[in-house]
């Protein structure tokens, strides 16, 4: 445990650390919070978007005249007829990388060439939605079909389809991760397995799908955005290019957002669409994305294809890995290589490979661009170092827990530089952990070394259950930065803003945590705003299990310098030194008598007095930003065991109990750590089981609603027990690391190795992921036949 | 399709007239032409239960109703829920348990969960599990969902 940010001795009730209910709680329940669709402004006009039935197709012709001659239509715009407001037909997002091959930006609605089923081709802008869907059918576009590119081996394939017709291939960026002697680490292993990997992650599936409401001011010419965006400042900076305005012209907010997990981070064609429709027309319009469009235009992570080996010496001791990964990038770079930058470093993380090389392809398909998804690339990493350590166990003759002991990072090589580097060229550092605790402590708590009698009782009565065991690290705390500006305003009020943004994981209650600790700890007190840029022109926004890592340092940061800067005023105003004072609920006391002075009123006479000089000399305002800079990412880590019932006849699986020993440094807040476990723990059981995001060999795609693609629902859950270490990070000084991503990055891996231990009587060897009932008795019926 | 129809839909108590095509549905209408947007909508084909409402007692997926269907009906969503400031013991009991996290389903589970308590205030867990496999939820992983509804039951029957 780290020490408290504040000592434990103090008056004012701690906020650091605590489980306190969320701030965001009451306007969700009563049905009270705004949400984007939640927003009527006068005189709005809806939008529907016109969009492409075809995978791939020349456009020869667009007829919007039916369209527009429609009941209730304002306008039906092709680009050709909004070119006069932007400033690119493209949105440039990728982020910079040296391995890119070809450059294939999004175009803001296609013109002369569509790529993938859902590319918007225009948009209908009508008094109502009804209104706009009747108009968008009416709109007649003339398509030549073109070849299509529906997976990535069709992608590699020797004079096959190109996906888009004027790029030369469908290779849009080789990255080779390696280090060490990987061949000498072959030629010398006592032992070699090795086997062929089809991941798949299928949708983001918020509750909420994507939206946006654009509203020009015409008395101050500013542009009003609300969107459904993870990263409003970054929203803000690419609509300011691309409608050529000042970045005080342009206000992107972040409403309350239905969940985010990864695909709203990314800016969409839908956002310029609506954003220069608004500006050209007048008048505020809305689009709310249906699950229907979800499916189909709202980014993906799709398929991996992995070919990995495993070198070993004779006590199970990895020597070195090397393979080779596919990647469907979709048909354009909607955000960059950072899902396959991600898989490639997480192989190796967790354990000491002294060598290692990943040559991976990121390919084109006529399909929607792939982005990160909650777990972003690191689960299908997880699951394929963690089925060769299961494989190499079972050729050694090794218990699954021994091979892993054996080979993990230990707590004394903490700090563990590997020699792997970020994006951004720093190295890959664990920070801290102590990774076969958090083993050992899993295994104790799920009775690991009893679960084999428990078996061969169960398949004496013709059960077959099992158990898998995986470790895992994630990545968090992307930096460089996230500012966070605290200030005490004259009523006494804490107001906190940020460019953090809210998903629904609590970011709001983790700020008001972190600076009430530093300010008399009265958590009603605190007035927080993320996600908007009125309020903070700089940062990034939600990702990468980052906010409470960057945002939750710089909030520290900040209210550690406003509360001195309280103490100073007050001391001066109470005739006091600062020592002697303290700030317990909305009042600065002094120590040994009842002498007391409002935080307000210390702000109050930080804003001065015209003529007079501030108390103390101090600088004016109450207030501080922060943006603490921290390149280094945080590395979380856990161990997870999960025990599964496979019935054998229906190919069924049943998840019975899942324990988790998870390990994310010091936690702001006990209950929304687990809760953010918990939650991506069922993502997690989806990826494994459930979810698929099917497209046919014309790339059209195939699970288009919930009757056919399945999201985990309470019945699949099993029984979750978490057990929390606490190594801090020395990143920040709070200790924190990100935890958003955990649940999910094990799990797919952990269902895997206790489906094939369930099945070991059949010889059943699992490789990819999800398993279906179908591909469970598909796997029985082939064992059997070998 | 521009055939409007003059309803009437009471909703939490309050009378709305309005004039709606017949495709428009219930949850359009409770949104929009009635302002209480406290009701969500989440896939529009009657399956992740975010616009989950009750019309004359019984709990229906407002995007799977006609407007035109519901006239005369008294309706009651997530706004209806707590007594001026009181919370309904659901609405406590999810902040107790944590069993929001964005909120957006959380207006379809409370009213699911409500219908589903009045119909059967002792419900199993057994029950109790199956019924809230109606909804779908991304962010809890059900687990508090669950925890919050039984503990609200609990409460309500003391």
């Amino acid at each position: 445990m780290t020490a408290e940010p504040r000592p434990a001795a103090d008056p004012a009730p701690h906020t650091f650390g605590r489980p306190v209910a969320r701030v965001e709680d009451d306007a969700l329940l009563r049905g009270r919070a705004r949400f984007v669709d939640d927003i009527h402004l006068p005189g709005l006009l809806e939008a529907a978007f016109v969009r492409s039935p075809h995978a791939h197709a020349r456009i020869r012709s667009i007829d919007c005249e039916p369209a527009r001659a429609a009941p209730g239509v304002v306008a039906v715009m092709t680009f050709d007829d909004l070119r006069d407001v932007l400033t690119s037909d493209r949105l440039v997002v990728a982020m910079p990388s040296p391995s890119y091959l070809l450059e294939v930006h999004r175009p803001i609605l296609a013109r002369h060439e569509t790529v993938h089923v859902g590319e918007a081709i225009a948009v209908v802008i009508a008094a109502s939605r009804y209104l706009a869907e009747d108009a968008a059918a009416l709109v007649e576009v003339d398509y030549d079909p073109l070849p299509v590119v529906a997976d990535c081996h069709a992608a590699l394939a020797e004079g096959g389809a190109r996906v888009h017709a004027d790029l030369p291939h469908n290779v849009v960026a080789e990255l080779d991760t390696a280090y060490g002697d990987v061949d000498a680490a072959f030629a010398g292993a006592a032992e070699v397995v090795e086997d062929r990997f089809w991941l798949h992650r299928g949708g983001s599936h918020s509750m909420e799908c994507r939206g946006v409401v654009a509203s020009l001011d015409p008395l101050e010419d500013r542009l009003t955005v609300w969107s459904s965006t993870q990263t409003p400042n970054v929203a803000q900076r690419l609509l300011c290019d691309l409608l050529a305005r000042d970045s005080d012209a342009i206000r992107v907010v972040t409403p309350e957002l239905g969940g985010g997990f990864g695909p709203k981070l990314v800016f969409y064609p839908e956002e310029a669409v609506v954003a220069a429709s608004a500006v050209k027309l007048g008048r505020p319009v809305k689009w709310i994305e249906d699950r229907r469009e979800h499916f189909v235009v709202t980014t993906q992570e799709r398929d991996q294809h992995w070919e990995m080996a495993m070198a070993l010496d004779a006590e199970g001791r990895v020597l070195g890995m090397r393979g080779s990964l596919l990647h469907d990038h979709g048909a354009y770079t909607a955000r960059g290589t950072n899902v396959v930058f991600a898989s490639a470093i997480t192989v190796p993380l967790a354990y000491n490979v002294p060598a290692y090389r990943l040559a991976s392809k990121l390919l084109l398909t006529n399909k929607v661009p792939v982005t990160p998804i909650r777990g972003a690339g690191q689960p299908q990493a997880a699951f394929v170092m963690e089925r060769l350590l299961d494989q190499a166990a079972r050729r050694l003759g090794l218990d699954r827990a021994e091979i892993r002991r054996r080979n993990l990072v230990q707590p004394e090589q903490m700090p563990c530089r590997k020699p792997m580097k970020l994006r951004g060229g720093t190295f890959v550092v664990l920070d801290s952990g102590d990774y076969p605790a958090a083993q050992r402590l899993v295994m104790e708590k799920a009775g690991w070394d009893d679960f084999p009698r428990r078996q061969a009782e169960a398949r004496a009565q013709g059960r077959h259950i099992g158990l898998g065991l995986v470790n895992y690290v994630e990545g968090t705390g992307r930096g460089p930065f996230e500012p966070v500006r605290v200030r005490v305003a004259a009523n006494g009020r804490i107001h906190v803003a940020s460019s953090a943004t809210a998903m629904g994981q609590g970011t709001k209650t983790m700020l008001a945590q972190v600076v009430a600790e530093q300010l008399g700890g009265a958590i009603e007190n605190v007035v927080v705003t993320t996600g908007d840029t009125a309020a903070m022109t700089l940062g990034f926004g939600g990702f990468n299990s980052r906010q409470a890592v960057m945002a939750g340092s710089s909030a520290h940061a900040a209210a550690v310098k406003v509360r001195a800067k309280a103490l100073e005023a007050a001391a001066h105003m109470l005739e006091a030194r600062p020592d002697e004072l303290t700030i317990v609920g909305t009042h600065i006391r002094m120590r040994g008598n009842n002498r007391t002075i409002g935080l307000g009123e210390v702000a109050r006479a930080l804003e001065g007095i015209a003529g007079y000089v501030l108390p103390g000399n101090l600088e004016p305002g109450l207030e501080a930003t922060e943006q603490v800079i921290v390149h280094d990412m945080a590395f979380s880590n856990g161990s997870a065991v999960a025990e599964v019932e496979v019935d054998v006849e229906t190919g069924h699986v049943q998840v019975l109990r899942y324990l988790l020993a998870h390990d994310c440094g010091q936690m702001i807040n006990p209950m929304l750590v687990d809760g953010q476990v918990i939650g991506g723990i069922a993502h997690g059981i989806g990826n494994a089981l459930f979810e698929w995001m099917g497209f046919d060999a014309n790339a059209q795609p195939l699970t288009n609603n919930y009757g056919e693609y399945l999201l985990v629902t309470a019945p699949e859950m099993p029984s979750i027990e978490l057990f929390h270490r606490e190594s801090p990070s020395p990143l920040n000084t709070l200790g924190i690391k990100g935890v958003g991503e955990s649940g999910v990055i094990p799990t797919p891996a952990v269902i895997a190795s206790a489906v094939e231990d369930a099945l070991q009587p059949f010889g059943v060897r699992i490789s990819h992921a999800p398993l279906s009932p179908m591909d469970i008795l598909d796997l029985i019926a082939r064992a059997d036949g070998a | 399709m521009s055939d409007r129809i003059d309803i009437t839909l009471t909703i939490n108590g309050e009378r709305h007239d309005i004039r709606v095509e017949p495709r428009k549905t219930l949850a359009d209408a409770i949104r929009d032409d009635c302002g209480w947007t406290g009701t969500h909508l989440g896939c529009e084909h009657g399956v992740c239960g975010a616009c989950t409402v009750i019309v004359d007692g019984a709990t229906v997926r407002s995007c799977l109703m006609f407007a035109v269907q519901a006239d005369g009906a008294s309706i009651r969503t997530v706004e209806g829920l707590a007594q001026g400031e009181t919370l309904h013991p659901l609405q406590e009991a999810f902040i107790a348990n944590h069993a929001l996290q964005c909120g957006f389903c959380t207006p379809g589970f409370l009213m699911l969960a409500a219908g589903a308590i009045e119909r059967n205030p002792r419900m199993s867990d057994a029950e109790l599990i199956e019924v809230l496999s109606s909804n779908l939820c991304r962010c809890t992983g059900y687990e508090n969902i669950v925890k919050a509804v039984r503990s609200a039951m609990n409460q309500m029957q003391a």
